[in-house]
């Protein structure tokens, strides 16, 4: 029977897109779904580090050499996500001298570069360490933008020939006896590019082969053909400062523990993160005390985090999985390696493998050996090229930065603009028409905003995660409006309505775990902003009921109008 | 030597500017003390005095029906509501021409920049042709430049809000601004000073200009809305200028900061303030204060003796018979916060506050949310009452922002009660004096 699709991927995190971008490139035909945004899942809600391999040297060391590897190649291919920030291993009085030789000599043994800095030498690369740090190593740790990633292999994937399909959720796996011949989807507002307010519709969509990178969800997917997949999701809490304390990432120099690492990211720098089993991925708590840890845990590193202000904290689900049977107790004892899990050889089961576990930095890696087993089930001989082929906006890099050009833009704003749009600014950049910025905390202008509306629909959230507009200091009480008006006249009223109410709420899901001092100051200003300036609380276009407006005061007496009217008073 | 006045406000917002005229009315030396720009310039200029009742209900035609049903604690029923009328009577002698909304009891629904209308009560005289309850047609003009208004969502927002009116909107280049990031008080300078401007016609002046490029887009509407930016120390010429060039009434959609309504409001209220003796020390904040030892025993509460003003790291002594807080709310900073409580941090006078953080505040961003009603209880002299319900001090008075037991962003009472408690305080403050 002709399938509707040669293979079909669930899940559109760095996994999903890293198989369709490489499935893709192979020349098969490739459709993706995902039921959110892409990186709706773990993958938008990772701590944005880089993996030097220095973290697994000691307990890991096949993992440390995959990353470094990994490491090497992204700078290559994603130079426009990757910042080589660089990082270090820090060393307190109280960490002990052993571990700190182990690292070091690990490091060495997986071929990642590292340097032992003395405490003061440290400091003069950081100066706000504390003035106890004894030592450090010095690692290629870097910091990486995982939307963009992301996107961009989305992107490339549909650059050879793939569809991608956002907002289209898996219901049901289809399945003939021991065949799963594809899968039901519904679409949140038909296929195509997401517009509110549209009608839902459902479709079923057949391959001939499926592969489920839908991470920390796999086993509810599983469990749609009766197959078991043992994924056991793992929380941990992320805070976002509103400047960059440092602009190295700093990793505590000790087994393993909560809140150890500081990651810089664009303006921000964020600490985590913890490691806690919970029963649902969708549903767990985001409690105080993971923020409190956060900042008192990482202040005996970086001292003036005790004082600064968080803008937001965030909570992200790792996939992690064992063989069953395993046994592990403490989440953080399980392997970060990734498994793939064939239904055939498994459970007697057909035409699907699940992808679980691994890591954000190895995604391609992973990526490339799936490709190949659905290579190898399809009876297709292709080979790998993503670690050779420049993602979009990656391309050219060096030329770029040779032949800069503001596009008319004050310096600082071009500057930001060039560094998320790599290669690809000059093409979205260029414009005859007046480009105002749409969101100062973040430099983003008019024409990166439009840009990211025509790839992803009227989905602000999807804007955002593209374009980082809403994402700075003051979490889009300035500039959600303002996103939200370029939707307009592409989308109508009620599209651009909705649009807004979601970013908005989702833009306060996140504030509300950083809600004292500036950033509490902040959200009342938001929330005047919208609430007093606009009342977009009490809009009665979105309120049931009419308004008699006739009741109001209309304005003064007739001699005073143009028209010579009365007003209602 | 201290420096000595019979009454010292603290913080020169709505509230403190309102406390120090109302006080300087009774004849007794006023100084006015304020460190940093005041909440007026984020807001819209607009006067609300109540929109929505704390429940919700709304919008309300007539805000002063609904005053005396509210809750214990209010400010306004602090206050009581003959005091709001005689507070909202006063500022409309201050501003005179420059406000309009007198003429009747009802709220007035003025559409904001977002396109949503909103009841309230008071608004500048730029702002009255654009009624939302007038039911003349209007059309809106954005310009290409200003990210913030987009004309004609505003206008499609305005028809589902169900405005008894066809509005219609348009986005044009504003002639003259060569900047994609110009900043507003730039367009109104050049509306102020009609300044000569490039177009593909040749040379001419901005308003000529702006109206050129408006006429030809008119169908017939009696009146045209513009973003407000329509000048700054001249805006009635611009207004009027524009008007009569293209036939028709001319009003300003408020719009977010920095705001010229607001910051016309905030020179007028200043220029008040001169007039009226009140002695102005701006850009340096309160730090501390001390007390005179009296009254210190179980059942009198403490006299101020003096707060201590820092001039450039100078600790200069300032002494009053009274004294108005009026230092802003989480806004202005005359509340604030740490992880693991909320505080007024001049005279730790006492915020009630759930003690969980994670209390602070209600999952849906426009819900009942506890953090907006942050301040200060009051009685109904409106001074600060302590944990045990008894005054914090003798003579100190609270008005405005950093009061608590209200959600100015829901109701739509912000400017209100700042007038009516800045009113009162000033009022009781003169009072004390004697
Ligand atoms: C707190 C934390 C910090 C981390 N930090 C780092 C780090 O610094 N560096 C690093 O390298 N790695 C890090 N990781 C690991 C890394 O983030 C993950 O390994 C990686 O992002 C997993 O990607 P994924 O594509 O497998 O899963 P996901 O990104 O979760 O993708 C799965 C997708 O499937 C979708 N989906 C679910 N159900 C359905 C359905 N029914 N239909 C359609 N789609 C569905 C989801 O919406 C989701 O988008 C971190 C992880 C966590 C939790
Ligand atoms: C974005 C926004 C939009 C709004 N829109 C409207 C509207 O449309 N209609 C409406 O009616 N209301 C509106 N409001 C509400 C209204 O503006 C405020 O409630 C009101 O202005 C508060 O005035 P205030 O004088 O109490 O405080 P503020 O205006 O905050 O003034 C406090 C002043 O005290 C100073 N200060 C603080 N600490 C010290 C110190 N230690 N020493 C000296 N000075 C100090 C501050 O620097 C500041 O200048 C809006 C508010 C906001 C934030």
């Amino acid at each position: 029977m002709p399938r509707d699709t040669g293979v079909l991927v669930l899940g559109g995190g760095s996994t999903g897109c890293g198989i369709a971008r490489d499935l893709a490139m192979r020349g098969l035909e490739v459709t993706l779904v995902e039921r959110g945004n892409l990186t709706d899942g773990t993958t938008g809600r990772m701590h944005g580090l880089l993996h030097s391999g220095g973290r697994y040297a000691v307990s890991d060391q096949a993992s440390a050499t995959e990353c470094i590897e990994e490491n090497e190649i992204l700078r290559e291919i994603a130079g426009h996500c990757v910042e080589e920030t660089g990082g270090l291993f820090v060393q307190r009085p109280e960490d002990s001298d052993e571990y700190f030789q182990e690292k070091l000599e690990g490091c060495r043994e997986c071929g990642i570069p590292a340097r032992v800095l003395s405490g003061t030498e440290a400091r003069e690369v950081e100066p706000y360490l504390a003035e106890d740090v004894a030592r450090a190593i010095e690692v290629p740790d870097g910091a990486v933008d995982p939307f963009r990633l992301c996107v961009a292999n989305a992107i490339d994937a549909e650059n050879h020939g793939a569809r991608v399909e956002t907002h289209a959720e898996v219901v049901d796996l289809l399945r003939d006896g021991d065949d799963i011949y594809g899968v039901e989807v519904r679409h949140e507002s038909g296929p195509g590019k997401r517009t509110h307010a549209a009608p839902g519709t459902t479709e079923e969509i057949t391959a001939d082969y499926v592969v489920n990178a839908t991470g920390a969800w796999a086993g509810q997917i599983g469990a749609m053909a009766d197959l078991e997949i043992e994924v056991r999701p793992s929380k941990g809490v992320m805070t976002i400062m509103n400047v960059r304390q440092v602009d190295t990432v700093i990793n505590r120099c000790r087994p393993k523990g909560d809140a150890d690492i500081i990651v810089p990211h664009e303006t921000t720098a964020i600490l985590g993160t913890t490691d806690e089993e919970v029963p649902d991925p969708d549903d767990y708590p985001e409690e105080q005390w993971e923020v409190d840890q956060m900042i008192d845990t990482l202040s005996e590193l970086v001292p003036i985090l005790e004082e600064a202000r968080t803008i937001r904290s965030f909570w992200g689900v790792r996939p992690l999985y064992e063989p069953p049977g395993t046994g592990t107790q403490d989440p953080t004892d399980i392997t970060r390696d990734f498994f793939l899990l064939d239904h055939a050889d498994r459970d007697g089961v057909a035409g699907m493998s699940s992808i679980v576990g691994g890591k954000f930095t190895t995604y391609r890696a992973m990526a490339e050996e799936i490709a190949d087993h659905v290579c190898d089930k399809l009876g297709v001989t292709a080979s790998c090229s993503t670690a050779d082929e420049p993602l979009p906006g990656s391309e050219n890099i060096e030329t770029l930065e040779a032949g800069m050009d503001d596009f008319g833009l004050r310096s600082p704003v071009a500057r930001r603009s060039m560094q998320r749009l790599g290669s690809r600014a000059s093409e979205v950049l260029e414009t005859d028409e007046p480009n105002p910025v749409i969101c100062q905390c973040e430099g983003v202008t008019r024409a990166e905003i439009r840009d990211a509306i025509s790839q992803s629909g009227s989905d602000l959230n999807a804007v955002r995660i593209r374009t980082r507009a809403s994402m700075g200091n003051c979490q889009g009480g300035f500039c959600c409006q303002n996103m939200a008006n370029e939707l307009h006249p592409t989308y109508d009223e009620e599209t651009v309505r909705e649009a807004l109410d979601e970013l908005f709420q989702e833009r306060w899901k996140g504030e509300r775990h950083a809600l004292w001092g500036e950033q509490l100051s902040q959200a009342m200003l938001n929330y005047a902003l919208h609430a007093t300036t606009m009342n977009r609380d009490r809009d009665p276009a979105s309120a049931t009921g009419d308004v008699d407006f006739a009741a109001f005061d209309g304005g003064r007496a007739a001699s005073d109008r143009v028209d010579g009217t009365r007003g209602a008073d | 030597m201290a420096i000595e006045d019979d009454v010292l406000v603290v913080g020169g917002g709505l509230a403190g500017t309102t406390a120090a005229l109302a006080a300087a009315e009774r004849d007794v030396q006023v100084r006015l003390v304020s460190y940093r720009q005041s909440t007026l310039r984020n807001a819209s200029g607009l006067i609300d005095i109540l929109g929505y009742t704390p429940a919700g209900d709304g919008p309300l035609v007539d805000p002063f029906e609904a005053l005396d049903d509210l809750p214990a604690g209010h400010p306004y029923e602090r206050v009581g509501s003959e005091a709001v009328r005689e507070a909202l009577a006063f500022f409309d002698g201050i501003v005179g021409d420059a406000y309009a909304g007198a003429h009747t009891d009802a709220n007035a629904l003025v559409p904001t920049h977002g396109g949503t209308v909103k009841p309230t009560a008071r608004y500048p005289t730029s702002t009255a042709a654009g009624l939302a309850s007038d039911d003349r047609d209007a059309l809106l003009v954005g310009f290409e430049t200003l990210p913030d208004f987009e004309a004609p969502l505003a206008a499609s927002h305005l028809e589902a809000a169900g405005a008894p009116f066809t509005a219609r909107g348009v986005t044009v280049r504003f002639p003259g601004i060569g900047r994609d990031d110009a900043k507003v008080t730039r367009y109104a300078h050049l509306l102020d000073h009609d300044e000569p401007v490039e177009t593909p016609a040749g040379e001419t002046t901005a308003r000529e200009a702006l109206a050129e490029t408006v006429r030809t887009h008119l169908e017939g509407e009696s009146r045209v809305g513009f973003p407000a930016v329509l000048g700054d120390d001249r805006a009635d010429a611009v207004r009027a200028d524009l008007g009569d060039r293209l036939g028709v009434d001319v009003f300003e959609v408020p719009m977010g900061p920095p705001s010229l309504p607001g910051i016309r409001l905030e020179d007028l209220l200043y220029e008040a303030l001169e007039a009226a003796g009140v002695r102005v020390t701006t850009g340096v904040p309160v730090v501390d204060y001390e007390t005179d030892g009296e009254g210190a025993d179980a059942t009198d509460p403490e006299r101020i003796d003096r707060v201590v003003v820092d001039r450039n790291g100078a600790e200069v002594p300032h002494r009053a018979t009274q004294y108005v807080l009026a230092t802003g709310g989480l806004v202005g900073k005359g509340v604030q916060s740490e992880r693991d409580g909320v505080f007024e941090p001049l005279f730790d006078c006492h915020v009630p506050q759930p003690a969980d953080r994670y209390d602070w505040f209600v999952d849906d961003v426009f819900g009942d949310q506890p953090y907006a009603r942050f301040g200060l209880p009051v009685d109904r002299d409106l001074r600060p009452l302590d944990a045990a319900d008894d005054p914090e001090f003798s003579n100190l008075r609270a008005a405005g922002a950093v009061l608590g037991g209200y959600d100015f962003a829901a109701e739509k009472s912000g400017s209100g009660v700042s007038l009516a408690t800045g009113y009162v305080a000033g009022r009781r403050a003169a009072e004390g004096c004697r």
